[in-house]
């Protein structure tokens, strides 16, 4: 039994409570660029829980995910703040 | 999993230890702290962080199975990490932004001024 084995339980459970601590900002956040904030950390830390379970079942699959995930987070972001900024996406 | 030397084994242990509990304290100071100009500071921060930990565990751990199967490294994970890190203050940036257009009065006082200074003289309080 590796160090590793161990300690991968653990990191995917602090994940896990790290997403649930980012849904409760997300439902609950009083304003809306708390909840854009919320939203924001949920897909960060989605993407490092994806990076986990590749490592633990040993594929590169799910690398591909998280690649995916980090750009469309990124652009949604954005775009959502663009919104609140202006009130409109496309100037 | 297959076999990697100890050391190796450690280091990525300790990294996703590191990781795991930045990520962590990120999302719990964002659901603790009291205003929105805080929160803003722990994921921007510590969930970066803690992220670019993971994501740099993994790549060595691919690394070293790509090594001793005779393969090149594998460093793709580097690119999420370069991208996370890029993106990341560009999109706290704009929330703040859109949070100060929404509700101008949580903007914070300016500093005041320097005396030694030249210019901003005339906001001076005489």
């Amino acid at each position: 039994m590796t160090v590793l084995a161990l300690v991968l339980p653990f990191a995917i459970g602090a994940f896990g409570v790290a997403l649930l601590l980012a849904a409760y900002r997300l439902l609950r956040g009083p304003t809306l660029p708390d909840r854009i904030l919320g939203l924001d950390t949920l897909y960060i830390n989605t993407m490092a829980l994806l990076v986990l379970l590749g490592i633990r079942f040993d594929t590169a699959l799910y690398f591909e995910a998280a690649l995916v995930i980090a750009m469309l987070g990124f652009v949604s972001t954005v775009v959502l703040s663009k919104f609140l900024l202006r009130g409109d996406i496309v100037e | 999993m297959n076999a990697l030397p100890i050391w190796l084994d450690v280091l990525i242990a300790v990294l996703m230890v590191v990781g795991a509990g930045f990520a962590l304290i990120g999302s719990f100071g964002l659901a603790k702290l009291s205003d929105f100009l805080k929160r803003v500071h722990g994921p921007t921060k510590a969930s970066t962080l803690g992220v670019g930990c993971v994501l740099i565990a993994s790549a060595a751990y691919f690394t070293a199975g790509a090594l001793s199967r005779g393969e090149g490294a594998s460093v793709h994970e580097l690119m999420i990490t370069l991208f996370v890190f890029l993106t990341a203050p560009v999109s706290a940036h704009l929330l703040v932004k859109a949070a100060l257009k929404l509700d101008p009065t949580t903007r914070p006082p300016a500093p005041p001024a320097d005396d030694r200074g030249q210019g901003r003289s005339e906001s001076r309080p005489s």
